[in-house]
């Protein structure tokens, strides 16, 4: 989330104790001055929880210390590497060329890039961030930039637009948009000559916070600390006015009195479903009142269909969300809770300190904007399941109430109608397997996280054997909910390098299904014995006896399980042919 | 408001930039006299005195002044 302080109060974060946080190697290469930035990154990660620690390049070394192996950049060996080039000095660049090469700067930057990122990927393992260009219109042309080629303007927006092409198709590339921090806080308020000519800074000191907001966004998102569920109050915050003591007609939205204001703010939530946010409904309101504004209001934007669990009762709220989160299985850190009311609010900070409670304005008419600054919904990857969480959420609200009305667990799972398909990684699950590998806290041994590109080299390797596991019943399709990655870690032995689990299908005899599975792969290649190795982690508490329950064997802190003499484990899924 | 306020206000913030609470300056200190001033603490300390006065410095001010005295009077001549 993004801090509001400013570069002083955030510097007094320096001498802070960090030792409870998570350590992440952070190395900043940039062609210009880069201390002060060095220091708000660090300091806004103390506001995230992280113990960001900064290794800076001396100012113009990026090459440097990219293109020579033994620099200390890799001798640093950092889990992020972060390449500010400014526009600044790639004006400078440009103002040297003549008009024919400056039609083609944007080409020859990107290339630079590329060089860059591939050397970096050779290299380390780090994830790369770059930050893109902040325009200058440096008035040669005027409006007329726009039209012409060798223009800076033409060629710095050219060249913006092709980076977005290049980190589309690039996984371990991620944009930090300084862009849109200009268009946020304006030219003026960005660059500030007087700082730039005695310091060599381009980044004013006004601008400093949000710039490093907006990295230390990406730097938490890639450590998995993402929020996957928004919960909605409803009465002047969904709509305006009281659905109970104004009624359907009278309530704003659409058209009426400020509705056009709750009309875009539902527009933005049901952009967030659509990219993979579950939405919840929290309301202290009569059930079937709250429902009607959904099901008869033609100016309602959000419908039933878009809300995975709705709430709406009388009692505590904070009551309520702790059900939410129960039906979702999901962490409270991963909550937003979005309510006008500051008593609620408060309730529920007090209750749930993990969930997170923005401070809503008091004016509706101010609600986007102030989501849109506090940028909570950072995500590293987007794929086609996303879109249809919502779905899989409803559906299993519809699994837990028949579970209630059937009494006997084996009945129930032998209803279910389970059936499993297998895959090892190819191009069309690795998408997924990635997200997984970056969400996944809680069913998940070693907790070891891969990007697409690992993944990709792995699918490729004869030293790792893949597996993707979907899931469908008869209520409907989980998609893919598990993951195991084996390595070859002798003739006889295969090593459980990776096992994690949605949590949407615990208690479903799942795990037990998996082992048949990989066990009797081992055996038919000649394997002797699997071994696996549970790491603790503040999150994974659930799977601590996940080996011994199925039947493995402890040594040291590993643990073995021989294939010769293990029985099959009965489940109720079959393999889907 | 006079130069003694000026050098007051100019105080604070230096005590706010260094994080230094006993931190006494007089008209004739120098960025010698003061342990960290360097050019990255300068800069910081003329952004904090240009946002409490709602003032601008040029460049060429900002690289000018030999003591604290001739950074009041700047500000003076301005607001």
């Amino acid at each position: 989330m993004t801090s509001t302080k400013d570069f002083f109060q955030l510097k007094k974060n320096l001498k802070k104790d960090f030792s409870a946080f998570k350590n992440i190697k952070v190395a900043l290469l940039a062609d210009t001055a880069s201390q002060f930035l060095g220091q708000a990154i660090r300091s806004v990660g103390f506001e995230n929880a992280l113990d960001l620690e900064l290794w800076e390049a001396d100012f113009n070394q990026i090459e440097r210390q990219v293109f020579d192996s033994t620099s200390e950049l890799y001798t640093f060996n950092a889990d992020v590497i972060i390449v500010f080039q400014s526009s600044h000095k790639l004006l400078q660049k440009y103002n040297k060329l003549n008009s024919i090469e400056q039609s083609t700067l944007a080409d020859q930057r990107l290339e630079d890039v590329k060089n860059i990122v591939n050397t970096l990927e050779s290299n380390t393992k780090a994830k790369l961030i770059y930050y893109n260009y902040s325009e200058i219109d440096d008035a040669v042309f005027g409006n007329f930039a726009n039209k012409v080629e060798s223009s800076f303007l033409f060629q710095e927006r050219k060249l913006n637009y092709a980076l977005m092409t290049y980190a589309a198709e690039h996984p371990n590339f991620y944009l930090c948009d300084l862009s849109s921090v200009q268009n946020k806080i304006g030219r003026d308020k960005l660059f500030q000559a007087s700082v730039y000519v005695n310091t060599e800074m381009v980044l004013s000191i006004d601008a400093l916070p949000l710039t490093a907001n907006k990295t230390v966004n990406l730097i938490s998102a890639m450590n998995a600390k993402l929020k996957k569920c928004v919960i909605l109050d409803l009465d002047n915050t969904t709509w305006g006015g009281i659905i109970g003591d104004d009624g359907v007609e009278n309530i704003q939205i659409g058209s009426l009195g400020i509705g056009k204001a709750f009309t875009e703010f539902q527009h933005w939530v049901k952009k967030l479903k659509n990219r993979g946010i579950i939405v919840a409904v929290c309301s202290k309101n009569t059930e079937s009142i709250a429902k009607v504004p959904f099901e008869t209001h033609p100016d309602m934007v959000l419908k039933l269909d878009d809300i995975s669990v709705f709430v709406a009762n009388w009692e505590n709220k904070a009551d309520n969300i702790r059900y939410i989160q129960q039906v979702l299985n999901i962490g409270f850190d991963s909550m937003v809770f979005l309510d006008d009311n500051p008593f609620e609010r408060n309730i529920v900070r007090d209750s749930l300190p993990e969930v997170l409670v923005p401070e809503l304005p008091e004016d509706p008419a101010d609600y986007l904007e102030y989501m849109y600054g506090l940028n909570l919904f950072e995500t590293l990857a987007f794929s086609k399941e996303d879109a249809e969480r919502t779905k899989l959420y409803q559906i299993e609200a519809k699994r837990k109430m028949m579970q209630k009305s059937v009494t006997n667990e084996t009945d129930f799972l032998k209803n279910l109608e389970m059936v499993s398909e297998v895959n090892a990684f190819n191009t069309f699950n690795t998408p997924r397997i990635a997200q997984l590998s970056q969400r996944s806290n809680q069913f998940n041994l070693r907790t070891i996280r891969y990007t697409d590109l690992e993944i990709e080299k792995m699918s490729k390797s004869k030293e790792y054997f893949t597996f993707a596991f979907g899931l469908e019943d008869k209520f409907g399709d989980h998609g893919l909910i598990c993951v195991i990655i084996l390595k070859k870690e002798s003739e006889s032995t295969l090593f459980i390098d990776t096992w994690f689990m949605s949590c949407r299908v615990l208690k479903r005899g799942m795990e037990g299904f998996v082992l048949n599975t990989i066990a009797s792969f081992a055996k038919e290649n000649g394997y002797k014995q699997l071994k696996g190795e549970y790491i603790q982690t503040p999150k994974n508490e659930i799977v601590k006896n996940h080996y011994l329950d199925l039947g493995f064997d402890s040594k040291d802190k590993y643990w073995l399980l021989d294939l010769d003499n293990r029985e099959e484990i009965n489940t109720h899924i079959k393999l889907k042919k | 408001m006079t130069k003694q306020d000026v050098l007051e206000e100019i105080n604070n913030i230096f005590i706010d930039v260094l994080d230094e609470e006993t931190l006494a300056i007089k008209e004739e200190t120098t960025a010698q006299d003061v342990e960290g001033w360097d050019s990255l603490t300068h800069i910081q300390l003329v952004v904090g005195i240009e946002k409490k006065f709602k003032i601008r410095f040029n460049s060429k001010e900002i690289q000018s002044w030999k003591n604290i005295g001739e950074m009041a009077n700047s500000v003076l001549d301005k607001i």
